[in-house]
């Protein structure tokens, strides 16, 4: 039997290598009955290695860790979950050509439970013969989470499943989260923002370089300490140096031209124009249509009304070759659509060198060499385990993603929510590297799903609602109150109609 | 030992299971002189110059059919159709040759190979059919024309170009005349895969198709010279194995086919694609032409023979793979 004062997960010096690299050295984590602890880490700090073992995906080298007090160290997925810790993941582990019933079914959850925690963390109208597929993608996040709760499960592991989930689901899912902690469920809760683990978490665990390096409880302040533990040194979440105010609107005609573009029921009127060395923002809440707006513009598919210009000339683009060859190039929301996994981080960034029949003879290798070392070097990419991408860290992973247009040279760059699920000071690079290429005369879209981000890394904002581009806002207005308020199609100032 | 040493010293298996990941072709050359000594146990004194020449006559055409499902494999792909495209050309240069003679006779019979090939690129690329079922097709088809063929050929005969045979039968000192062909051939593929952009997308379409296209690779374009290539392998395969059997026939390298996917599967490319080598391959080819020596010498009947060799390359794939595929 579980007492009051035994830990219900006890994971003590947990260590694991993957060749020559330690992913993790020395980590700790107690859970007791009751509890939510975030597990906190910059990229590379060993959170996803960490997390993988806890959810017994992978085996640790040394270190002991047990659940309920029985050893859980041979264990699989299967098995953790047996032993009553349920994972829950930032995309959805739910079969997409099955309906609701059915994956319930595969999974062993009883329905009725399901029902009533979908309800109650605030989806409506689910019904149980919808097919997976068609659902949208915050619903099945609220879905895999629900399904974990009704398996009466003694501890929840939440791995950045918040991220890039609408604000109001966020607040239910940690209301919820909060409720049936203090009704005795354990809590290990991960996610980039602060705010939500103030709001949700007693304790924090920090890592650092697969190390546990501190155990904080959370109280106001916090957050500086976390900040300072995780990079090992103080530095702010960032700001723009004041004298770099946003440049006057270029003038000269538009790389990018947009004028009532559609493509598809979800895309219909969108209008905008994209200067040279200008980085427009793009916010928009989940599923207003900038998954397709990106799609159309990087050639992935056609518009089907309205006007896509590039320098001028119409594009209408059939491939995303066409778009390449017009200097327009995307580096898409999931990395794992981007990167050979198993190949190495040199293979990974030249691959568009030899995409065009006409690159298909011998390489060019000094050529190539020196431009892929360019663009590590400029990303700062940590290479220690560059034989395969799939080793690095999903911060490094981001960067090589990027790095890969800035070898290739990048005249246009569409950059769709690239700091998702990575650490302050990566994002930190991520904004000084966008205002860099701006200032060298590139064009940069760049959309997000964090506000915060809005006026860090962009001259001015467009709001796309429900398919259509509704405002536009200037980087020195664009707070998040504001953009938030666009967001949800609402109108900028609070009441001003009335006032007016 | 002290305990802080254990999270860098993973248990041995695990780190031969790595090392034979990145060097797959060291543990396979093992393999082969483990092979080697065995049979010199069973018959003493077998092991000569001439059987030495020998193997390798048989193992090169072989190894020639496994670079059409390496370089297949390494897209996710397959071509089934590689040892019918052998057989066609082997047996139509044999009996186009007293109609037409050899440059015409030869040009025909590549010329099927890449018209299978033709076939074979649209279908997977634009027609988007899998490549085991279309290959598998074609192969049904080229095996129905070589049918409809024969009767029109039945009368004149048939010969074999003198140069195929020098090529197939010749030894030039103890080294059979082949490697003329092979070595120039093996070098060029190696090189393909290693140093050319070409090799660079093979590689990577397996890895992650999506990715490719996001980078600008039309993959039609890949899959359409990859099949052409495919089938003129097939072809030059099958105008040198006429050579070696110089006896022209319907079934001539048909079965050769099983074995040539096992060579690339025992090499250690993977038929999900994005993993492969061919120095893996020639040497797997190697290894199973020295395995068909050993049960030969068992004198066993044919169908315990058969039994015997497919259990053993089911055995060696799994034990290869699930070696390599640790974490």
């Amino acid at each position: 039997m579980t007492t009051e004062t035994e830990p219900l997960l006890d994971a003590s010096h947990v260590a694991k290598s993957f060749g020559a690299v330690r992913a993790l050295t020395d980590a700790s984590l107690t859970l007791r009955r009751g509890e939510v602890v975030a597990l906190m880490g910059a990229n590379g700090a060993g959170k996803s290695t960490f997390v993988k073992i806890l959810t017994g995906a992978l085996r640790p080298d040394s270190g002991t860790f047990n659940i309920k007090g029985r050893p859980a160290r041979a264990g699989s997925p299967a098995e953790a979950r047996r032993s009553g810790l349920v994972p829950v993941y930032q995309e959805p582990s739910l079969i997409p050509d099955l309906n609701v019933a059915d994956n319930l079914r595969l999974g062993g959850t009883p329905t009725e439970p399901f029902r009533r925690w979908v309800a109650e963390l605030g989806i409506e109208g689910l019904r149980l013969t919808d097919m997976i597929g068609q659902l949208p993608l915050a619903t099945l996040r609220i879905m895999d989470l629900a399904r974990a709760l009704a398996s009466d499960p003694d501890v929840v592991l939440l791995d950045e499943m918040t991220a890039a989930l609408p604000t109001d689901l966020v607040e239910k899912v940690l209301a919820t989260m909060r409720a049936q902690a203090d009704a005795g469920l354990g809590v290990i809760f991960i996610s980039h923002r602060f705010a939500e683990i103030a709001h949700l978490c007693d304790r924090a665990s920090v890592l650092r370089d697969g190390r546990t390096v501190g155990d904080l409880k959370i109280e106001p302040g916090v957050e500086d300490r976390a900040v300072e533990l995780m990079l090992g040194a103080r530095i702010d979440l960032g700001s723009r140096a004041p004298g770099e105010a946003p440049p006057p609107r270029p003038a000269g005609p538009p790389r990018l031209r947009l004028s009532g573009l559609a493509a598809g029921n979800k895309l219909t009127d969108v209008s905008f124009d994209l200067h040279a060395g200008e980085v427009l923002g793009l916010v928009a809440l989940e599923g207003q249509g900038q998954d397709e707006l990106f799609a159309t513009l990087a050639g992935f598919r056609r518009p089907t009304g309205g006007v896509y210009e590039v320098d001028g000339r119409a594009a209408a683009f059939g491939h995303p070759a066409d778009a390449i060859a017009r200097g327009v190039k995307l580096v898409p929301a999931n990395r794992s659509e981007a990167l050979l996994k198993e190949r190495s981080v040199r293979e990974n960034i030249a691959l568009p060198f030899s995409t065009r029949m006409r690159d298909w003879g011998v390489l060019r290798m000094a050529h190539e060499r020196a431009r892929v070392a360019e663009a590590i070097a400029r990303l700062q990419i940590d290479t220690r385990a560059q034989g395969e991408v799939q080793r690095l860290s999903g911060g490094n992973q981001q960067k090589v993603t990027i790095a890969r247009w800035l070898a290739h040279g990048v005249e246009t760059l569409l950059l769709f929510d690239p700091t998702r699920g990575i650490d302050v000071r990566t994002k930190r690079q991520i904004y000084d590297l966008v205002r860099e290429l701006a200032a060298q005369g590139t064009a940069v879209l760049y959309y997000t799903s964090e506000l915060q981000e809005v006026p860090l890394a962009c001259d001015r904002t467009v709001v796309l609602f429900n398919g259509r581009t509704v405002d536009e806002i200037s980087a020195a207005e664009a707070d998040q109150e504001t953009l938030m308020r666009a967001a949800y199609g609402l109108s900028r100032t609070r009441a001003a109609g009335v006032s007016a | 030992m002290s305990d802080a040493t254990t999270p860098e010293t993973p248990s041995l298996l695990l780190r031969i299971g790595r090392f034979l990941r990145d060097n797959p072709v060291i543990p396979l050359i093992g393999l082969l002189f483990a092979l080697i000594g065995i049979l010199e146990l069973m018959r003493p004194g077998i092991i000569s110059p001439f059987w030495m020449g020998n193997t390798m006559r048989f193992a090169i055409p072989l190894a020639m059919l496994a670079a059409c499902q390496v370089l297949t494999m390494l897209t996710g792909g397959i071509d089934l159709s590689a040892a019918v495209v052998a057989t066609v050309a082997g047996f139509v240069v044999a009996t186009a040759t007293p109609l037409v003679g050899v440059p015409l006779a030869v040009s025909i019979a590549l010329g099927a190979g890449l018209m299978v090939g033709l076939v074979n690129g649209i279908g997977v690329a634009f027609a988007r059919v899998h490549p085991l079922i279309m290959t598998l097709g074609t192969g049904l088809i080229a095996t129905g024309c070589l049918q409809v063929y024969q009767r029109y050929v039945i009368a004149t005969g048939s010969e074999i170009p003198a140069f195929l045979v020098w090529l197939g039968t010749g030894r030039t000192g103890i080294l059979p005349n082949s490697l003329y062909v092979f070595i120039p051939f093996a070098v060029l593929i190696l090189l393909l895969l290693r140093y050319t952009g070409f090799g660079r997308v093979l590689f990577a379409i397996g890895s992650n198709e999506n990715a490719t296209r996001l980078s600008g690779l039309r993959s039609w374009q890949l899959l359409m010279a990859l099949y052409l290539l495919s089938g003129f392998i097939a072809a030059l395969t099958g105008l040198l194995y006429v050579g070696i059997i110089r006896a022209p026939s319907l079934s001539l390298a048909n079965p050769l086919l099983l074995p040539s996917v096992a060579a690339a599967v025992i090499g250690g490319t993977s038929i999900f694609g994005g993993r492969g080598s061919y120095a893996g391959a020639i040497v797997g080819a190697l290894i199973l032409t020295v395995m068909g020596t050993m049960l030969t010498l068992m004198q066993l009947p044919e169908g315990a023979r058969r039994i015997i060799f497919g259990l053993i390359i089911l055995l060696v794939t799994a034990l290869f793979v699930r070696i390599t595929n640790q974490r």
